[in-house]
């Protein structure tokens, strides 16, 4: 364990620029040798990171950054190279290291943490074996020595009953657990350096908290070089002091996290800034804006700026003329502000952003609307059978699991009511049943005066059917590979006899794409020749096909690119806006759904812990699950601040839920026996919002908003 | 027996490329109305293996073909009993490849042989596949009881040693090549509704079968037009090897002596009637030999670019 | 865990009983047909008659069925017609003589595939992995009637180091071993190496040996701790199904070598029309075949902490 501890930062202190360079990479190139030849995914990247820093890499999906982390670990695959640059760990080359020499340095001196903790783990063997063999490889500890020492940093990571965990295989963890044991793998030998791939991206939002907040802890009590790589600018403003920003293998800003962004000055970088919602403002305060124009292949790069294609700011002849250096973009006076650079050669016609103030603009979402859909006290069990001989004893051998538990709330026409909830709050057993794919184990669900709850989508007419569509959520999913897309359109127009004649349904076809805004060859394409964002928008053009009143969107962009997601959740508005479509919008998303919905309905484990109008959900009075939701959310935008909740425990069984309130068990404003043994009554306000909370309301009214306007950063004065 | 070797499912990440970098495949360039025939054609160019595989069954299929205008004599007609390859015919020619032990012209019989291996194998499979797809399909797309009763009856069926079954069955209802066909039907459909079901378990839960659903399409529809074509590819990497097997299973039939009657040349009867006298004229049973393993092999080799082709994309 | 092997010692029961009664039904049925089988084709229509009755041919199907079981649970196969003594007094001994060939044929066969499958798997693409997968695929396309031609030619005729047949007229030799061995293991391995392969090669495009490499392991650690446990879970199935497939494979071998094992006798009981003989021969093989499944399906489970511990 001594063997590095000289350069470690003494906990609690902040990197400071003269601190010993942990990791430094210059002029790094990485290419991939494919059957088209060499195509080189990371082109000309910097980057230092000393001990105690903490350096994020973002950007969207194909923009270099895990090229970058496997480049750093040295594991490429067969079939990537390191084509020029130099690497050097604490002063010693990398590239010049014998695989045994890398061999030492990994997991050792430098560990890695991955995006899919349950695939990174062995499924078959123990954590405890896993563990160990990291201080038994590096430090030559015995097996008992070992286990004590993963033991020790099980306690580390805040897992709770060590012992248990060690003899678990990964299976029988939880997905916030097995992140956790990945960290503690990572955190065994004591390294200088910390990779961290995502790690955040397969968890639900509350258990993403808790990973940042140990991550936040690991950099105080280990003083641990961190290298970061995520798309979620939130996260990056939360867990790193500065931050890279690439674009289509080049980094194309860097600088302190605070510079950036609150002053970001490449036009990507503020494109990409454009296109995230803010949980504290929605559609009429803020607009979203998309990037135009796509992600150019490795190999189809643009002469010049990578990002010239898509730049309100092109100038022909200077950006499209050579390649791009990085210049300074400082706008501190002191020594330090000049660690801020960007990659523009029109930097000068760009000036900092204005502080963007989140103005709050009085709520005219459509309240006016007849009401379209009702649902009344709808439930939905399953069966799950158990056969185990002690349940066969007890005569339990069929348990109920409780998935949608008195579901009760409206939707009027030409309303967008968003459905939040972490994964298994049975929001997505919600929809199947709206669709009939499901029936009702009790309760209504009235769809334009019928119920619709006990009717299967084969026994609904064909009008109801067609008036009640649905857009799915994974982009590569959502249409058939082996039908052209205006084969499938056209099917939905023939079946809903929207039009009969041959042509007549091809026009529509035509219409469709126009209206998703693609070209009308796209009809004859194959969906594999499509990307994300354009299968999403065939998706969405599918679902209108049959002019209906109501659709409900199923994470429509949750896959999606930010950038795309953009452009993808506008188009829905407008048709949704254009059509006076009634839109149920399921997603765990908050700040998306901040800005587009009109009502917000918040379930946890079957049941409704709050409804009402999207600004009065997002304003005290909260549910305390909301107000932790809400906390979780990792916001990018400086100028706000926010309540910091961690939620303790797992979410429980649904074939077992608590008796009383579903959130008691986890409620960090629990008020004693009273939450787990009593069905919570509701509080009713104006408008429909209702919280189902043991809480006195003047408590709940005395809670502080969780998102709060910072006090304005002295540098930026 | 190759039941399970087709339907490796290609879960397994590539190395890591860039998702944007991903080389976009053939099958993207290729367009028009002969996409199909043609684009699998020029698929196969990316395999060396799927070409010499296509090479070898192309060529046994042509010459089955052509059998009547490629074989220089009756393969039924008696000459010279045991005449070595090259030996002149009485007829005038020469017997290329030598006559067996009744004095039939050993080539024409190869020729002929193709003919009634290249015509009972696909006829079989083809009834196996489409005997297995249908139970498959109902078996994974509307599981309950339907599933359960499929299940039970295939797991039965291929509890049997399968030459044992073929030997039952053969030796009970008499060897004819209808009872063949039956037989390998009987034995494969179950191996193949195990595939497909598999196939099915995994699709049935894709959007764009909710899809299909929420708009109220019928149970026909959603397995034969949203389903089945997209489990195509492991099927038809399943095709091939079970095509190679059977011409195994024909030929060892012949070789037992329960395959197809006598005289109709046949490969596997044609070892089985040489074989004792192999030590003074090998080239009586070396040839039908060399021409069933070439053409399994075609077959094998062929499954095998096929995979590693749509692996690939 | 008890439940489970109870449901599948259950299952395997009903399975043997499912076809045993697929059995009776194609073999014994037809009564006449029974009596032709057993008297000869040149009997007359009142002969058969006699026989018939005398052999209980006249009672109900089910009475017939439930005696016919009741029969071979006791071990009681009836009287072999080409033989002419009780079908068990010939089937064990060349059950037992068919069990010894098994046992040799895996001994070489799974080690050979294990290892050839593991060092195809574990590099993916290379010059080693192409080369066992190619020779593989060739030697599982060549029948086993054509393969042991093929070696007969060479070791036989050609190069004179072993005897052609196996027949072990005076006494048992392991010389006469060797050449049935080499095809079934020739025709057999190629499968299992392939299974072995792509198991191996699945396991190592795996994050967890990912995390494994970069957690700086050594990469035998690597490959023997994280790769090959799973890796070996597929081929263990596949292994305990070749049993199977080895009963059908030792019908043409044994033919052809002459060895006097189960296979050729079940083949000389169909091709001479010994009926009882079929039954027995039938049923032991798929109950060994069941059995083997049954074992298959406890060790998968046994090996898959992911199922055991579910």
């Amino acid at each position: 364990m001594q063997d590095h501890a000289t350069h470690e930062a003494p906990p609690g202190v902040r990197a400071v620029p003269d601190a010993e360079p942990v990791l430094e990479v210059a002029g790094l190139a990485v290419s991939y040798v494919t059957r088209a030849g060499e195509i080189p995914a990371v082109v000309d990247f910097d980057l230092t990171i000393r001990a105690g820093e903490s350096v994020a890499l973002v950007g969207e999906s194909g923009c270099g950054k895990s090229t970058v982390a496997n480049a750093v670990m040295r594991y490429m695959g067969r079939n990537g190279r390191i084509a020029a640059g130099a690497m050097r760990f604490k002063g010693r080359d990398m590239l010049a290291m014998s695989p045994d020499e890398l061999r030492r340095l990994r997991g050792n001196e430098i560990a890695m943490v991955y995006q899919e903790p349950f695939a990174a783990l062995n499924p078959s063997l123990t954590v405890g074996r896993q563990l160990s063999e990291v201080p038994a490889v590096h430090h030559g500890l015995s097996e008992a020595e070992a286990l004590a020492k993963a033991a020790e940093i099980l306690a580390d990571v805040r897992l709770p009953d060590p012992e248990r965990i060690l003899a678990a295989y990964p299976h029988q963890l939880s997905g916030g657990q097995q992140q956790r044991v990945v960290i503690a793998m990572a955190l065994l030998a004591n390294p200088s350096l910390l990779l961290l791939d995502e790690p955040t991206t397969a968890l639900d939002v509350t258990v993403e908290a808790g990973i940042v907040e140990l991550i936040g802890e690991i950099k105080r009590k280990f003083g641990t070089a961190i290298l970061f790589i995520s798309h979620n600018l939130g996260l990056v403003r939360e867990v790193c002091d500065r931050v890279a920003v690439m674009y289509s293998g080049e980094v194309v800003e860097e600088g302190a996290v605070e510079d950036v962004f609150t002053a970001m000055r490449h036009p990507y970088t503020r494109g990409l800034f454009g296109c995230i919602p803010v949980p504290a403002a929605d559609k009429h305060a803020r607009p979203l804006s998309a990037i135009r124009g796509q992600l150019p292949l490795p190999h189809e790069r643009p002469r010049g700026c990578n990002f010239g294609p898509r730049c309100d700011l092109f100038h022909a002849g200077l950006c499209d003329a050579g390649p791009v250096p990085m210049r300074d973009a400082g706008d501190r006076d002191d020594a330090a502000g000049s660690s801020h650079r960007a990659r523009c050669l029109r930097l000068d016609a760009i000036d900092p952003p204005a502080r963007r103030r989140a103005a709050r603009v009085a709520q005219t979402g459509a309240q006016t609307g007849d009401v379209v859909l009702e649902i009344e006290e709808m439930q939905k069990h399953y069966p799950v059978f158990d056969r185990s001989i002690l349940a066969m004893l007890q005569g339990r051998s069929v348990r109920w699991v409780k998935a949608n538990e008195a579901l009760s709330f409206e939707a009027r026409r030409g309303q967008t009511v968003a459905i939040v909830g972490e994964s298994g709050c049975g929001k997505s057993t919600f929809a199947k049943v709206l669709m009939g794919l499901e029936t009702a184990t009790d309760g209504a669900i009235r769809f334009e005066g019928d119920d619709i709850a006990e009717a299967p989508v084969t026994g609904r007419p064909k009008e109801q059917v067609a008036n009640l569509q649905m857009i799915f959520q994974n982009p590569n999913d959502t249409l058939n590979p082996s039908q052209t897309v205006g084969g499938q359109i056209a099917r939905v127009i023939r079946k809903f006899g929207v039009e009969r004649d041959g042509a007549r349904i091809w026009a529509r076809v035509y219409e469709l794409l126009d209206l998703v805004k693609l070209p009308r060859d796209f009809a004859g394409r194959m969906p594999r020749q499509l990307s994300g964002g354009q299968k999403q928008r065939i998706g969405i053009a599918r679902a209108f096909a049959g002019n209906p009143s109501v659709v409900v969107a199923d994470e429509p962009v949750s896959a999606l690119d930010v950038s795309v997601q953009a452009a993808v959740t506008q188009l829905l508005m407008d048709i949704q806006r254009d059509n006076d479509t009634t839109l149920l919008f399921i997603s765990h998303d908050l700040s998306l759904v901040r800005y587009l919905a009109d009502r917000v309905v918040v379930m946890y484990l079957g049941r409704i812990m709050e409804q009402g109008r999207t600004a009065d959900v997002f304003e005290p009075p909260y549910h305390p699950y909301t107000e932790a939701l809400l906390s979780a959310v990792p916001v990018a935008d400086p100028s706000i601040e926010k309540t910091k909740i961690v939620l303790e425990g797992a979410l429980p069984s649904p074939l077992d839920p608590p008796a009383g309130c579903p959130f008691a068990t986890r409620c960090p404003r629990k008020l004693g026996p009273i939450c787990d043994e009593t069905r919570p009554p509701d509080h009713v306000r104006a408008d429909g919002h209702r919280i189902a909370c043991h809480i006195p309301l003047a408590d709940l009214e005395a809670v502080r908003p969780v998102f709060r306007e910072a006090p304005a950063p002295a540098s930026a004065a | 027996m190759s039941d399970t070797s087709a339907v490796r499912p290609d879960v397994a990440p590539r190395p890591p490329i860039p998702e944007a970098a991903a080389p976009r495949g053939l099958r993207a360039r290729l367009r028009g109305p002969l996409r199909p025939i043609g684009g699998g054609l020029a698929l196969l160019r990316e395999s060396t293996v799927a070409m010499i595989g296509a090479g070898l069954v192309g060529f046994w299929v042509v010459v089955a073909l052509l059998a009547p205008w490629l074989a220089p004599f009756d393969p039924n007609a008696q000459f010279v009993p045991f005449a070595p390859p090259g030996a002149p015919h009485p007829e005038g020619g020469t017997f290329l490849l030598g006559a067996d032990h009744l004095g039939r012209d050993i080539l024409s019989r190869v020729i002929w042989g193709s003919r009634t291996v290249l015509f009972y194998a696909p006829v079989a499979t083809g009834c196996a596949f489409a005997v297995g797809i249908v139970m498959g399909l109902l078996a994974g797309y509307k599981r309950g009881w339907v599933d359960d009763v499929l299940s039970r009856l295939s797991d039965i069926i291929l509890s049997f040693p399968i030459l044992v079954l073929y030997v039952v069955i053969i030796s009970t209802f008499g060897a004819s090549g209808i009872n063949i066909v039956l037989a390998v039907t009987f034995a494969s459909a179950p191996g193949i509704m195990r595939i497909v079901r598999g196939l099915v378990l995994d699709l049935r839960n894709r959007d764009y079968v909710a899809a299909a659903q929420t708009r109220g399409e019928s149970t026909a529809w959603i397995m034969f037009v949203e389903i089945l074509p997209n489990a195509r590819g492991p099927l038809i990497v399943d095709a091939c090897l079970r095509l190679g097997y059977t011409i195994i299973t024909i030929g060892v039939l012949g070789f037992l002596g329960l395959g197809l009657p006598p005289p109709d040349p046949d490969w596997g009867g044609m070892v089985n009637q040489t074989r004792s006298m192999a030590t003074f004229a090998p080239h009586m049973t070396i040839f039908p030999v060399i021409a069933i393993s070439s053409l399994v092999l075609g077959f094998n080799l062929l499954a095998d670019g096929i995979r590693e082709i749509s692996l690939k994309d | 865990m008890l439940v489970f092997l109870g449901k599948r010692l259950a299952f395997m029961a009903l399975t043997m009983l499912a076809v045993s009664i697929l059995l009776f039904l194609l073999l014994e049925v037809n009564g006449d047909a029974v009596a032709v089988k057993v008297l000869g084709p040149y009997t007359t229509q009142e002969q058969r008659a006699l026989w018939l009755t005398a052999n209980g041919y006249d009672r109900p199907l089910h009475v017939r069925y439930a005696e016919w079981l009741g029969d071979i649970l006791r071990g009681d196969f009836g009287q072999s017609i080409r033989f002419r003594v009780p079908v068990s007094e010939v089937l064990w001994p060349r059950l037992a003589n068919t069990a010894i060939l098994g046992a040799v044929t895996f001994g070489v066969m799974i080690p050979l595939a294990l290892v050839l499958g593991v060092l195809a798997g574990m590099r993916e693409g290379s010059r080693l992995d192409r080369s066992i997968s190619v020779g593989s695929i060739v030697t599982t396309s060549i029948p086993e009637f054509a393969s042991a031609v093929l070696v007969t030619f060479l070791f036989v005729f050609w190069l004179g180091w072993l005897p052609g047949t196996s027949s072990m007229n005076d006494g048992f030799a392991w010389r006469e071993l060797v050449l049935p061995v080499t095809v079934l293991v020739l025709y057999g391995f190629g499968y299992i190496a392939r299974m072995t392969r792509a198991s191996m090669a699945e396991v190592m495009q795996t994050p967890y040996i990912r995390t494994a490499i970069l957690k700086g392991l050594p990469y035998r650690q690597v490959i023997l701790r994280h790769a090959l446990r799973n890796a070996l879970i597929a081929p263990f199935t596949v292994i305990m199904l070749q049993i199977n497939w080895l009963l059908s494979g030792v019908i043409v071998v044994e033919f052809f070598f002459a060895y006097k094992g189960f296979g050729a006798l079940l083949l000389e009981a169909s091709l001479n029309q010994d009926i009882y003989l079929i039954q027995a021969c039938a049923m032991v093989a798929v109950f060994v075949a069941v059995a083997t499944q049954t074992i298959a399906d406890i060790g998968y489970t046994y090996l898959n902490p992911r199922i055991r511990f579910a």
